[in-house]
């Protein structure tokens, strides 16, 4: 099963590195990480996407709360949260294709950030079935570049049973 | 008074208490050497070779219980530590690693004897540091010192650039620590403590097995406390021996692959197993769907990860194990009505006693060859338990803890996660440093000697009294007895054709030198070895293929035992 792990750090070299060492040299899988630094100073926040089954997630929330530099963890898995992407896709449109793609992205709410003759990028942003579809659709046009930061995501405030 | 990076870092391990450092000097620490005489209390021991300093610190620790301390170079220095950090990193033993590095300017040039040590040591360390700044050392020294000794214990790496170490700044200790990313958690949950002592008074069939948590937590009164209270058999990891006296009735003898007969049909009987301060580790369990089929599992250990890594537990404790067993010992201190153990448990003890009567861990006395298994024995006879003891890795390890019993915790000291061949003779100086007036011994195997043998001209030049009993097979024995088993005798690469002759080595380096060919002579010669003031080595012609048993085929159950 798919898990959301949000992960305060203490921002200092390296950091970045012992995390992931401690994914690949457990043989633990990242689907996506995105890091950035959080308001707090000195505190970074890696929001990382991975599967695995119960005892595998334990033992990664587990290993991740030993190393050192990390400071907290939560697993927004069960908790009522907000799961955000944006991704920037650069797709074929040309002249008489061109109103189709943007009927597409107007109907997912995609900003058009770039525009030249033959192709537009689109900037979305959702949860994975939204960008899972919208990539489903243009790719019929031709997808020629895509970039993607990785999921964040935060815990609602209210947490309804 | 301002000092340098070299002098605060000297002035914080006088702090920390050390007294002794293992290392190897290099352009990048001569600044530490340069005032390394300013600080009488601090004594250094030239090694020959940097794995010899790491292992050396680690024998210091585990023999002591303090914090072993390893100084050496950048580069090649810093990379020839590697296999001695992991080794101590598997089995959970404080020492603090500092190395030099280049200058910070450099870093990252690919200078001269520059590597990134901090990056090569990230998987085997506790934590590591790359001190940039000199106003940062005192702190880091201090943090490295309390992460190697607190909660589960492993070894700490401070990488020191140059100019760090030459950098003048002014000298204050830290008083305390405060870490908000590091609170290892050492008092046990009473509910849990409730639950454990509750399947304890229900259980038929307990069974303690411990590891070498109760060694470093220093739990082992509170651990013979429990179990001879309440009538429960002990059996032990490679880690957890000597935590458990080796003469009590109650003790069943090592488990796992090469544990006894009625260690392991313990394991596969018992209705309760208590595991405290062990891991579950593959050589111990087997196959891991038969390991304790019968059992519900009490597992404490003060490292979260070790819990529900490998088998489900029905009771986990994240506790120091002397806090959780004392947590336990309270609480049948209150508890109203307690079973009469003596009657509850006397069936499955006289069942494991019959299992052990039935197949002892045995072998056939032969004049010549000498059998290992005698030498053992006879070692054991002669320091009736009272010697540090330390192994290199094979048979040689196995037949040592088979065949010697021992009384006390840190008289057993051997690599058991990393299974570091070369580990024994330099952890024995370690040791040795630590207790100069007790015996320690080495038992070794004739090959994993000479991965670290270049010790001798540091254990002569210091009179540092280690001695080496080779149990020579002329075979990298465990290998051989794995291609005799499982690889049709094919005895490719294990035969170890041209050894040397240990005497003259021992003699070419100023120690003393005995060999042994018949058994009526191994006690004289030990005896006359023991005596020698000075390092010795006894090399001992023994049987080339002799095997260990029982054994347990990798990814066998534990009860399925290959027996002599
Ligand atoms: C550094 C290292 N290399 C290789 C091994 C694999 N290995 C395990 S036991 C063994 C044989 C050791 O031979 P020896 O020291 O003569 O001991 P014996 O088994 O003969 O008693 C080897 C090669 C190891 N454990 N460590
Ligand atoms: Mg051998």
């Amino acid at each position: 099963m798919r898990h959301v792990l949000s992960v305060l750090v203490e921002n200092e070299p390296g950091v970045l590195s012992r995390v992931v060492g401690l994914f690949s040299g457990r043989g633990f899988n990242i689907e996506t990480l995105n890091v950035g630094p959080t308001l707090e100073d000195g505190i970074s926040l890696m929001t990382i996407t991975t599967a695995g089954d119960e005892q595998i997630i334990e033992q990664i929330i587990k290993q991740l709360r030993k190393l050192v530099t990390v400071v907290k963890v939560v697993d927004l898995t069960h908790l009522q949260s907000v799961e955000r992407e944006m991704v920037l896709i650069k797709v074929n449109a040309e002249d008489e294709r061109r109103a189709e793609v943007l009927r597409i992205a107007d109907i997912f709410r995609c900003k058009v950030v770039d525009v030249s003759g033959n192709d537009l990028t689109l900037e979305i942003t959702g949860d994975q079935g939204k960008i899972r579809a919208i990539v489903n659709l243009l790719q019929r046009f031709g997808i020629k570049e895509f970039a993607r930061t990785g999921t964040v995501a935060m815990r609602r405030s209210m947490q309804m049973e | 008074m301002e000092r340098t990076g070299a002098q605060i870092l000297l002035e914080c391990l006088r702090q920390e208490g050390v007294d002794s450092i293992f290392g190897f000097p290099g352009g990048a620490v001569i600044d530490i050497y340069h005032h390394l005489p300013d600080y009488p209390s601090l004594r250094h021991f030239l090694v020959r070779h940097e794995q010899g300093a790491i292992h050396a610190a680690d024998g210091y620790a585990r023999a002591t219980g303090q914090v072993g301390v390893c100084l050496v170079t950048s580069g090649p220095g810093a990379t020839n530590t590697v296999t001695g950090i992991a080794t101590a990193y598997m089995d959970s033993i404080p020492v603090v690693i500092i190395t030099g590095q280049v200058p910070t300017p450099l870093i990252g040039n690919d200078a001269f004897q520059e590597v990134d040590i901090v990056g090569i040591s990230r998987p085997c360390v506790k934590h590591n540091y790359l001190v940039k700044d000199v106003k940062d050392l005192a702190w880091i020294v201090k943090q490295a010192f309390y992460l190697a000794r607190t909660g589960r214990p492993g070894p700490v790496l401070v990488d020191l650039p140059k100019d760090v170490l030459q950098a003048k700044t002014l000298f204050e200790y830290p008083e305390s620590i405060s870490m908000r990313s590091y609170n290892p958690n050492l008092a046990p949950n009473r509910r849990q403590v409730r639950k454990a002592t509750e399947l304890l008074r229900r259980s038929q069939r307990p069974l303690v097995y411990s590891g070498g948590g109760v060694i470093s937590s220093d739990a082992a009164e509170e651990l013979t406390w429990l179990c001879r209270n309440l009538r429960i058999p002990v059996t032990s990891t490679l880690m957890g021996l000597g935590a458990f006296p080796g003469d009590d009735p109650l003790w069943l003898g090592m488990l796992g692959m090469h544990g006894t007969y009625a260690a392991n049909m313990a394991v596969g009987h018992t209705d309760l197993l208590l595991a405290v301060g062990a891991r579950f580790d593959d050589r111990v369990t087997g196959k891991i769907s038969s390991f304790a089929p019968a059992a519900q599992v009490v597992h404490i250990d003060v490292d979260p990860t070790s819990i529900r890594k490998n088998v489900n537990v029905d009771v986990p404790i994240v506790a120091d194990c002397r806090l959780a067993l004392r947590g336990i010992r309270e609480e049948l201190e209150i508890c109203p009505d307690l079973p009469d153990w003596n009657t509850v448990h006397q069936p499955w003890l006289d069942q494991l006693a019959e299992w052990q009567r039935n197949h002892p861990v045995r072998y056939t006395y032969a004049d010549e060859p000498i059998k290992p298994q005698f030498v053992v024995e006879k070692i054991y006879e002669l320091t009736k338990g009272e010697a540090i003891i330390t192994t290199e890795v094979g048979q040689n390890q196995m037949w040592a803890a088979q065949f010697s019993r021992f009384h006390r915790p840190r008289t057993f000291l051997t690599s058991g996660g990393l299974g570091t061949m070369g580990y024994g003779f330099p952890a024995a100086i370690g040791a040795q440093v630590a207790f100069p007036d007790r015996l320690v011994i080495d038992i070794a195997g004739d090959g994993s000697i000479q991965m670290n043998i270049q010790e001798m001209a540091t254990a002569v030049s210091y009179n540092i009294p280690v001695k080496i009993v080779i149990l020579n097979n002329g075979y990298l024995g465990m290998v051989r007895q794995w291609q005799e088993l499982f690889y049709a005798r094919n005895y490719c690469a294990t035969c170890m054709h041209l050894n040397p002759d240990f005497v003259k080595l021992a003699e070419a380096y100023g120690a003393a030198g005995f060999r042994v060919t018949k058994a009526a002579d191994v006690e004289r010669v030990l005896k006359e070895a023991f005596a020698v003031p000075g390092p010795a080595i006894v090399d001992v012609v023994v049987e080339p293929e002799e095997n260990v048993y029982p054994m347990v085929p990798a990814g066998a159950a534990l009860t399925d035992m290959l027996l002599v």
